[in-house]
């Protein structure tokens, strides 16, 4: 069969498109389907020709097979050290052979490329830390489900999951109207007990402007108006776009590079619409990833940089706390043991493992703060990562995972994780029901804010003496 | 014969082992794309650079990085097989000599004793590696004929050389299979996975650049990647 009714190749780009598939449920048609699904192996090798240049064909020629990489990957050690799991042989037997058969592989080939690419690599990037030859499996796997995306090898959700990409902006179903009405919701929600408290939508020239993952505003608009409480009481001048609001890509997670760029030019249309001095994302990894780290080059702009200062939300605390904006109250600090947990997208992958402890040094009371082993640029993925967490396929694999995290917060013996990241916060909260071990986690803007000062002209009336 | 492999062909054989690596380089560099890459190298090359120049320099120094230390036996082997494998053949006394009178050129060479030590250590440390090869599950399953063949190339002109060194009988025979296996050894290295001679410092490089650049280098205190 050359295509399916629900799996085929091509992207979903309409709306219909999305509403079809997910009447699929849990997408049994579209696997169904997949067994059949024909590879057009000319396809394929065009876009080897054209984007597996040398560093990629380099890395493959000459990994050293010396296995210096296997103990670097979580997932390796975590499913009992099976050396199918070591990062060259994942990357061997899916990109190795699709390079050297020149693009030539079969359907079967192609669903057990998926399982690797999807199930046994979160794209964490570990392991480039340990390579004698400094070669990047995450990034040869991503490369790689962008070659399996583009010939329709790709879990369920993530097809879905780039094609709200395609329609929406974001990675769910939430339009402008939805957004801006969040936005109005949440101020109104809380201008009782922060008189004067607004979401200023499509402010131009001010000082920041805040991006969020669309996750927010769906399920937890409380999260918004978090953010927004706190920008309130430190003072800033700020704003959110109408529209390039979603910060994130599940896009990424696909490898539907395509959709990665609409995405992402959405986010940088609105900073070059408005403005502001500075962007400051919400606290998620991937997201951070998506628009600071790749989202650039996506969008082919040469300084690799973003068209305004794009600074992830642990940055804007630390600068927050550290100028005196927010004053955390002495009483109110964290007085147990506390851990944190660093995610691979900022602090491997983007250097800001120094700057969430300095966040620790203000809200954690001196000797209660637990360092994970192994931690900062060293840290171990949450288990949930690169799309691991929303595929319902592999839940079993990804659920193995989360025992990597589990551990290394049991052997804090701390109660209480700090997950300044939406994916890994989902992980942590999983691994706690999967695993029951009785802990909490919790982002940083409720913690600040059952601590921070509030300066007296900000408060409500009736509290005033 | 003799007479063939430590004159013309040495040329031959030089010339096709510089061009060769030249060439591995060149393409390499030539193939790097900031956008398919997402690197960019451009724009902000003294930062890249300068973490190119740590990430090569840290790799080369044993424990210098911490995947080094993190497998202490691993490096030993490692380091003592490459470390006899690159400055036996280039200071070897009896090197020097053919460099003089067939090339004529004047090259510097370490004491006799020094050499034996390192070649015997770089085949102790090349019998380490297959035998990691075979023991550890997590390098068998990535190992291949192709990975005991290039031991065996980089490894042969060490035995026959050191057979030569020690007068074993058949003298002749061992000089000769000496010159054969390192003139293949030379030929080998631009064609195959020993190009990581020279392409070794273009991955180590530009992943430098790459964690420098775009993932941290201008925020990240004092890692190596
Ligand atoms: S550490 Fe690097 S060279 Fe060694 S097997 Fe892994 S990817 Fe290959
Ligand atoms: S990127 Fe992470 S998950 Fe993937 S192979 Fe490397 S260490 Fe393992
Ligand atoms: S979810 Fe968090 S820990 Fe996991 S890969 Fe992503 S950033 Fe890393």
């Amino acid at each position: 069969m050359p295509e399916g009714k629900y799996c085929f190749r091509r992207p979903l780009q309409t709306e219909e498109d999305i509403l079809h598939l997910l009447s699929d449920t849990r997408g049994t048609n579209y696997y169904k389907e997949m067994e059949e699904l024909e590879v057009d192996t000319e396809a394929l090798k065009k876009r080897l020709d054209a984007t597996c240049k040398s560093r990629l064909r380099t890395w493959l020629d000459i990994c050293a097979r010396c296995g210096l990489c296997a103990d670097s990957c979580f997932l390796y050690r975590v499913n009992d050290r099976n050396p199918e799991q070591v990062p060259s042989y994942k990357v061997q037997t899916t990109l190795g052979e699709i390079v050297r058969k020149n693009g030539n592989v079969d359907t079967k080939f192609m669903l057990h490329a998926m399982e690797v690419c999807w199930s046994r690599c979160t794209c964490c990037s570990r392991c480039a830390q340990y390579c004698p030859h400094g070669i990047d499996m995450g990034q040869m796997i991503s490369y790689t489900r962008g070659l399996l995306y583009s010939q329709g090898f790709v879990p369920w959700e993530l097809k879905i999951g780039s094609g709200m990409h395609r329609v929406y902006r974001a990675q769910m179903d939430v339009t402008e109207e939805d957004w801006v009405e969040t936005c109005e919701w949440m101020a109104e929600e809380n201008e009782e007990e922060y008189p004067g408290l607004t979401i200023p939508v499509d402010v131009e020239n001010a000082d920041i402007m805040y991006t969020c993952n669309a996750r927010e505003p769906k399920h937890y608009p409380e999260d918004v108006a978090e953010a927004a409480i706190l920008f309130h009481i430190a003072g800033e001048n700020w704003t959110v776009p109408s529209s390039g609001w979603e910060q994130t890509a599940l896009c990424m997670f696909a490898g539907d590079w395509e959709a990665c760029k609409m995405q992402v030019q959405n986010v940088y249309d609105a900073i070059e619409r408005l403005k502001p001095k500075r962007v400051v994302g919400t606290e998620c990894g991937h997201a951070h990833r998506a628009s600071v780290i790749e989202g650039p080059y996506w969008c082919g702009r040469p300084d690799g940089k973003p068209p305004a200062p794009y600074i992830h939300y642990v940055e804007w605390v630390a600068e927050a706390l550290r100028t005196g904006k927010l004053k955390i109250d002495p009483a109110k600090r964290i007085k147990e043991p506390v851990t944190l947990q660093d995610s691979c997208n900022y602090v491997r992958n983007y250097g800001l493992s120094e700057i969430t402890r300095e966040i620790i040094s203000y809200i954690v009371e001196p000797g209660y703060f637990v360092e994970m082993a192994p931690n900062k640029d060293y840290n171990y993925c949450c288990g949930g990562g690169g799309g691991f967490n929303g595929v319902g396929r592999y839940r079993a694999q990804r659920n193995k995972a989360l025992k990597t995290k589990r551990d290394q917060i049991l052997a804090t013996g701390c109660k209480l994780v700090i997950a300044p990241c939406h994916n890994c916060w989902d992980a942590i909260r999983d691994l706690e029901e999967e695993f029951e071990i009785g802990i909490r986690w919790t982002f940083l803007k409720p913690l600040l804010l059952k601590m921070v000062v509030i300066p007296e002209h900000l408060r409500p009336a009736e509290e005033e003496e | 014969m003799y007479e063939f492999l430590t004159g013309p062909m040495l040329w031959v054989t030089f010339t096709v082992f510089i061009v060769g690596c030249i060439w591995r380089v060149v393409r390499y560099v030539r193939g790097l794309s900031w956008q398919l890459d997402r690197v960019a190298y451009r724009p902000h090359f003294a930062l890249g650079a300068r973490h190119a120049l740590k990430s090569v320099f840290y790799w080369l120094v044993p424990f210098g990085s911490r995947s080094w230390r993190e497998k202490p036996g691993m490096t030993i082997l490692f380091f003592a097989f490459h470390i006899g494998i690159v400055f036996v053949p280039l200071f070897l006394e009896a090197h020097a000599v053919v460099a003089k009178q067939r090339l004529g050129i004047a090259w510097p060479s370490m004491p006799a004793g020094l050499a034996d030590g390192l070649t015997i250590a770089m085949l102790v440390a090349g019998a380490g590696l297959v035998i990691r090869r075979l023991a550890l599950p997590e390098v068998r399953i990535i190992t291949t004929g192709y990975d005991y063949l290039l031991l065996a190339i980089t490894m042969a002109p060490f035995v026959t050389g050191l057979a030569c060194r020690m007068d074993l009988p058949g003298a002749e025979g061992w000089l000769l299979a000496h010159l054969v296996t390192g003139h293949l050894m030379l030929l080998a290295i631009p064609f195959t996975k020993l190009s990581h001679m020279v392409l070794y410092f273009c991955s180590r490089a530009q992943l430098g650049m790459d964690f420098g650049i775009k993932r941290g280098g201008e925020r990240g205190r004092g890692i190596v990647w």
